[in-house]
């Protein structure tokens, strides 16, 4: 096994809730409640989940974009958790981010080639004239016109500010870039270019992707491993041939039934496990288990009992007392009972 | 469906035009469709393909300027919604169309109620008295699967999920058993497994009170699991039009063939690399003479320049009835015909 290149363990990021006239700390929103996942180099791990999941949290808690609350990410041998500030952005130059929406990550001031030279100003002591060779390196690398360098963002189209955004994201020759849905703000035509562009780049640059999205085709299409959050915790983390053929978390099942497929014959046989009800707000979490207040599946135990991510088949980890207990039988496909196939609600007014 | 039926809703030929500084954008040119009773139509484009444009086109919902709809017909039982009085427009609009749009927060006013709000158009059209309104409006929480629909009817839009606003929204488009239901990418906002639970309601409701449904999404997946015709467009056209399964299994228009293959599948062979359609989408300046798609067409010759393609059919039954696609370009024949 190969030592990887990131590597979380147990991390939390809770942000608190502060009420009344003194600002009293009353609680807090669990975004991320004890996440712990390996990224090895050169793959690229999807992480999937609805809005709210804590998956954004992640991806930004990663680059200690936040102070995380709890646990530790080690990133190249180096915790970054404890890092200190003048270590830390030292280390910045080896991880970076590109971001979900082109428009608003893009300072529209700021000519393209300032834009994507601004790393270079920021981590290099390099004289003009080598900057300036290394934009246009950057922008032939993410196929962009080197005639475009000064222009402003807002002379793009949407596909295209989303290479300036990795263009920048390349500019220090990072090993780990954390995507974060990096094609949900963009037309289905253009979404294809810019995975495949990324796709070229890991190729030919050896990079370690973080993609996180929401579109569940899409990472099959991309990611090598797959890790399904659930209100701030991982349900499952399998590889993506596994998972996509037979996913082992309820909430994973459910999940992958939703997502409709571009095929009328598939669809009309397809059986979609319909959950009920909303996510429950990550400031009040249920007690047991995350995902125990829409589980069709859902047995005693699991409102009284949190149940751990633990590795049920090799490689593949799934929090799930029903796949921890009868390991042997579990593994069917998506298969809901009639029980599920109701959709009355319960309202979340919280 | 009942193929023979007239249809609730005959569209034809509309042309709408945005007048800016920058010049005249042709978004919507030449559509025509029309939807049959109870038949459920889906309507698929990128950003700015102008299926938006049209269906507010229909019931004049935009602002007039800079938008002008400068030709066409829209018959919505017998008469010509475009000839309409405001006045008179604004007594179908609710009443005979209902109308989903895409984000429910924005489109609910949040500091009216949802009881208000549902039983507004109940009221106008309907002539109910309130205590009479406040009835069907719960009974319309209750159809549309809100549970405790008396006592919700006094909640506010921020106190209900996304999913559960969408079911508001529904309901009061269906508070006045409209003929005809647009819904304008209605679970775009919503996350799959919420998308899940509106399409299965969209699906009941139509079992349960046959209306006909137009269905805007650029999301094929959701198309091909709800729609019985699917319309393509693309730069203000209507480049493809064709019963659902047909237009998956035999899809003629280049975009519509190479659009298939830019979404990866969920199931099946996992391709080594997505299809590319390389170039953007056109912007649509200017009178359109030339086919929208030439610019990015792989198949593309000087004809696609000097004509922009009108629509055809392709199995013999007339324009708008079967198949039909807008191109000069015929596909070599496959072997995997449709099984319609």
């Amino acid at each position: 096994m190969p030592e990887p290149l990131v590597r979380v363990r147990n991390l939390k990021m809770h942000f608190p809730i502060h009420a009344g006239i003194l600002r009293r700390k009353v609680g807090a929103v669990k975004a991320v409640d004890g996440v712990s996942f390996d990224i090895f180099e050169g793959e690229t791990l999807g992480l999937v989940g609805e809005s709210g999941c804590g998956k954004s949290t992640v991806g930004r808690a990663l680059l200690r974009l936040y102070e995380l609350t709890d646990g530790s990410v080690v990133i190249g041998g180096e915790d970054i958790a404890t890092l200190d500030p003048d270590a830390l952005r030292k280390k910045r130059p080896t991880m970076q981010m590109v971001f979900q929406d082109p428009q608003a990550s893009l300072n529209p001031r700021m000519t393209v080639a300032a834009i994507i030279g601004e790393p270079l100003d920021e981590h290099t002591d390099w004289p003009e004239a080598k900057k300036t060779e290394r934009v246009y390196e950057l922008m032939d690398q993410v196929g962009l016109n080197r005639r475009f360098a000064n222009r402003y963002p807002h002379e793009f189209s949407g596909g295209q500010r989303q290479r300036i955004g990795i263009a920048r994201a390349l500019a220090l020759n990072p090993k780990f870039i954390v995507c974060d849905e990096p094609i949900a703000a963009l037309d289905v035509s253009i979404q294809a270019q810019v995975v495949n562009l990324l796709e070229d780049l890991q190729d030919r640059l050896g990079l370690t992707y973080l993609f996180i999205s929401h579109d569940l085709s899409m990472v099959r299409h991309i990611a090598d491993r797959v890790a399904v959050m659930y209100l701030g915790q991982i349900a499952e983390l399998s590889p993506r041939d596994a998972l996509y053929a037979a996913p082992l978390h309820p909430y994973a099942q459910a999940l992958l039934s939703a997502v409709p497929e571009a095929d009328p014959a598939l669809e009309a046989t397809r059986q979609r496990i319909i959950l009920k009800g909303d996510v429950p707000s990550p400031a009040n979490p249920p007690k047991g288990c995350n995902f125990c207040t829409r589980c069709p599946k859902v047995i005693p135990l699991c409102r009284e009992e949190k149940p751990r991510l633990s590795e049920v088949q090799p490689g593949r980890f799934v929090a799930c007392h029903l796949v921890a207990a009868n390991q042997d039988t579990v593994g069917g496909h998506v298969s809901p009972g009639p029980e599920v196939r109701e959709h009355n609600q319960q309202g979340e007014l919280s | 469906m009942p193929d023979g039926a007239s249809p609730v809703l005959d569209v034809r030929g509309l042309k709408t035009v945005f007048k800016t500084r920058g010049g005249e954008i042709h978004a919507v040119n030449s559509v025509s469709f029309h939807l049959r009773p109870g038949e459920l139509l889906g309507v698929v484009g990128e950003s700015g393909s102008g299926k938006s444009v049209t269906m507010m086109s229909l019931i004049g919902l935009l602002p007039s300027p800079p938008a002008e709809v400068r030709g066409g017909e829209v018959l919505l039982g017998g008469r010509d919604l475009l000839k309409l009085a405001p006045r008179d427009l604004q007594a179908v609009r609710g009443a005979k169309v209902g109308f989903v749009f895409q984000d429910p927060m924005t489109s609910l006013n949040p500091v009216f109620t949802v009881g208000n709000q549902i039983m507004e158009p109940l009221m106008k059209h309907m002539g109910m008295t309130k205590a009479q309104a406040t009835d069907r409006a719960a009974e319309l929480l209750d159809l549309v699967g809100i549970p405790d629909a008396r006592k919700r009817l006094k909640s506010y839009p921020h106190q209900f999920s996304g999913g559960m606003r969408q079911r508001v929204m529904i309901a009061i488009a269906l508070a006045c058993d409209p003929d005809v239901l647009i819904a304008d990418e209605p679970t775009t906002a919503l996350d799959v497994t919420i998308q899940a639970q509106i399409i299965e309601l969209v699906k009941e409701l139509r079992q349960k009170l046959g209306m006909a449904i137009v269905w805007i999404t650029h999301d094929l997946g959701v198309i091909a699991g709800i729609a019985d015709r699917v319309m393509v467009m693309y730069g203000g056209q209507v480049v493809e039009q064709a019963p659902v399964k047909q237009l998956f299994a035999n899809p003629q228009h280049p975009y519509t063939r190479a659009l298939l293959k830019t979404v990866p599948a969920l199931t099946g062979a996992r391709a080594a690399r997505l299809e590319v359609i390389q170039g953007q989408p056109p912007l649509l300046q200017g009178e359109p003479t030339a086919c929208p798609f030439r610019a990015r067409c792989a198949h593309a010759h000087p004809r696609c320049e000097a004509e922009n393609p009108a629509r055809r059919a392709i199995d013999g039954l007339p324009v708008g009835q079967g198949h039909d696609v807008a191109c000069h370009w015929t596909p070599p024949p496959t072997s995997e015909v449709a099984h319609a």
